[in-house]
């Protein structure tokens, strides 16, 4: 149906073949003379990678362009003259101008911030659900890990974009700033699903650890052997999963836009502006190219380090 | 297997009126005017409220009135009864009309994704870290990442528009030349993923031990891989072939958005963009049943195809 919905069922099938890290660590596999911690192998790896490189570059641009888009463009993205409809490249627009004659570049560029704002705050909304989700299930065990696997379980079960339309449209006219909160808060409740299991196949993995057992002699209560022994150990997997997903996130809220669900008109988003160069691709492409070229390559990028990573940290994969 | 049917079939049912209760409290309960929040940001006329009140029993208050209205709506979605849209148009009508279309793409995008991506998957994993391997790796990372929101509107307009390679938009009476490009665009994700999953599954059962057997009797590698191998590597495909025609069957909303093709996600598509309350909500409640009993469908076909699944 949709992009993300195809990751998610990916992702899904993946997590129904169980622990991704089978117990044993690769980290006895150093040599007797010379040992190598399983990040260093990893480290080692990403570093001759050129997708790493590509997509972490792409990200550092990206970032800053949410941040400080003023220094890629100087022009202001709501000075629209419907009487440069559609003109060419000038005075820094390099792109030329859109249907509303307002300058496609800088459109492009200030719209980065929403995009990077929704997928960033969605994935991190995630990772917090997940993370608790993930770590109580995995470290009680018995029917509590039951009654939340099964949660989980339904939650998969809902299609995203079909559950986000009927939640956003609930929104109905709001300022900016509630939109953008309910588009994050719509994504990561349905989100968290993919991040959640893999953080409690993790937990299962780390809590059967000896030093788990050593804290545990040592006097250790729950919290503490949660906070301050699984939890860093269960953490990096969750990190990668939340990294590919913060791209799909960010593909998720263009596709809303794009409905005209998500993001409306005085936030500058992608996903409205492929929309409307897309009605208008006959008269002039370039409204549609450039910013469907700023969306893909953010998405990409993301999807691709986080790829990347998992790969380099996953022995198995080589 | 009879008992895990069965024990699937209850979750279904559960799952199914867990669904259809929040769709239909979040479209219609606690509201101020649910009236309004129906058509959205047009205005009411009387007759059209009056109409409304008396069909959706609108006078009942409480929790009471809530679970009344909403048994009525489930009683009328499963005698297929999905009302009217705003329009006037009875949305089983236009359901009709419009999932043949649907079906037809999906079946082209399907197609695609079998022949191109499994075959390619098979070549990939057998050649594991060749050119070929690698290029559809960074080839199937591209199709992955690029949002269809991007991927079709540049096909419509560079195969469809500039290079006229293909018609850019389908009619009310789509052809299959009109459908093949939304059917690859469609097809291009699915393809992608079943790509990976075959390459991944050859490459993991190339390295089993009846692999292993099977060679050291002395047969010959095109026998291996066609019978031995394709056979086990083929589970999770098939798997993920048949949610993906559940995904696909329920309408590639943009997909058909862009493309004019007038099919199930099409309407949802125009019902979303003219705030369309009833045709959303008729269209999501179908397409929810559609989704849970492909997903159904698959886990039971999981458990036939690999003996090793228990089905307690």
């Amino acid at each position: 149906m949709s992009d993300f919905e195809t990751v998610a069922a990916t992702e899904n099938q993946a997590a129904r073949r169980g622990p991704s890290g089978e117990p044993g660590t690769p980290n006895q596999i150093g040599a007797a003379h010379k040992p190598r911690s399983l990040a260093g192998d990893a480290w080692r790896d990403l570093r001759r990678n050129p997708i790493f490189w590509i997509s972490l570059a792409l990200v550092v641009i990206f970032t800053l362009m949410a941040l400080a888009p003023g220094l890629f463009t100087t022009n202001d993205p709501s000075d629209c003259l419907l009487s440069r409809q559609h003109a060419g490249p000038s005075g820094g627009a390099i792109f030329g101008y859109d249907f509303q004659g307002c300058d496609t570049y800088s459109r492009a560029v200030h719209g980065t911030r929403a995009s990077l704002l929704v997928g960033a705050l969605s994935a991190l909304g995630t990772g917090v659900i997940a993370l608790v989700v993930g770590m109580v299930a995995g470290y009680f065990g018995r029917w509590i890990d039951a009654v939340l696997s099964r949660v989980i379980d339904v939650v998969l079960g809902i299609p995203l974009l079909l559950a986000a339309i009927v939640l956003l449209k609930r929104v109905g006219n709001a300022s900016p700033t509630v939109r953008i909160t309910a588009v994050i808060f719509v994504l990561a409740i349905l989100g968290w699903t993919t991040a959640a299991r893999v953080v409690r196949s993790s937990v299962i993995t780390a809590k059967e650890q000896d030093y788990v057992a050593a804290a545990r002699m040592l006097g250790a209560g729950h919290g503490r052997i949660m906070w301050r022994h699984i939890l860093p150990n269960s953490l990096a997997p969750a990190i990668v999963v939340l990294t590919i997903a913060l791209g799909s996130f960010i593909a998720a809220e263009a596709t809303l836009s794009f409905l005209g669900i998500g993001l409306k008109a005085p936030t500058i988003s992608w996903g409205q502006d492929i929309d409307t160069g897309r009605i208008h691709m006959r008269e002039s492409a370039t409204p549609l190219i450039v910013p469907s070229t700023f969306l893909a390559l953010t998405v990409l990028a993301f999807i691709m380090l986080g790829d990347a990573i998992r790969d380099a940290f996953d022995p198995k994969l080589r | 297997m009879f008992r895990y049917i069965l024990r699937r079939l209850l979750q279904m049912v559960l799952a199914f009126f867990g669904t259809t209760l929040i769709v239909y409290a979040l479209m219609f309960a606690g509201q101020g005017d649910p009236i309004q929040a129906l058509a959205g940001e047009r205005p009411v006329t009387a007759a059209q409220r009056a109409y409304l009140t008396e069909k959706y029993h609108l006078d009942a208050t409480g929790v009471g009135g809530f679970f009344y209205r909403y048994f009525d709506y489930v009683k009328s979605l499963l005698q297929g009864d999905l009302g009217q849209s705003l329009t006037g148009r009875q949305i089983g009508d236009i359901l009709q009309a419009a999932w043949p279309i649907t079906v037809k793409l999906a079946l082209i995008a399907l197609a695609v994704a079998i022949i191109f991506g499994v075959t390619a998957g098979v070549i990939a994993g057998i050649r594991r870290a060749s050119i070929f391997d690698n290029s559809t790796l960074v080839l199937t990372l591209l199709v992955l990442g690029i949002p269809t929101i991007v991927l079709a509107p540049l096909a419509q307009y560079f195969l469809g528009v500039k290079w006229q390679l293909f018609p850019p938009t389908a009619g009310s009476e789509p052809t299959f030349y009109a459908l093949l490009l939304p059917g690859i665009v469609l097809g291009s994700l699915s393809l992608a993923t079943a790509l990976r999953l075959t390459r991944t599954s050859v490459a993991e059962n190339l390295r089993a031990d009846y692999v292993r057997t099977a060679r050291s009797k002395g047969l010959v590698k095109r026998r291996i891989v066609t019978v031995h191998v394709l056979r086990n590597s083929l589970i999770p495909v098939v798997t993920f072939l048949g949610v993906e025609l559940g995904n696909l069957m329920s309408g590639a909303i943009i997909t058909e958005g862009v493309f004019n093709i007038p099919g199930v996600g099409f309407n949802l598509f125009r019902g979303i963009r003219t705030e369309d309350g009833p045709l959303v909500v008729g269209i999501v409640s179908v397409l929810v049943v559609v989704y849970l009993v492909s997903n159904l469908v698959v886990d039971v076909l999981y458990a036939v195809l690999d003996p090793r699944i228990r089905y307690e």
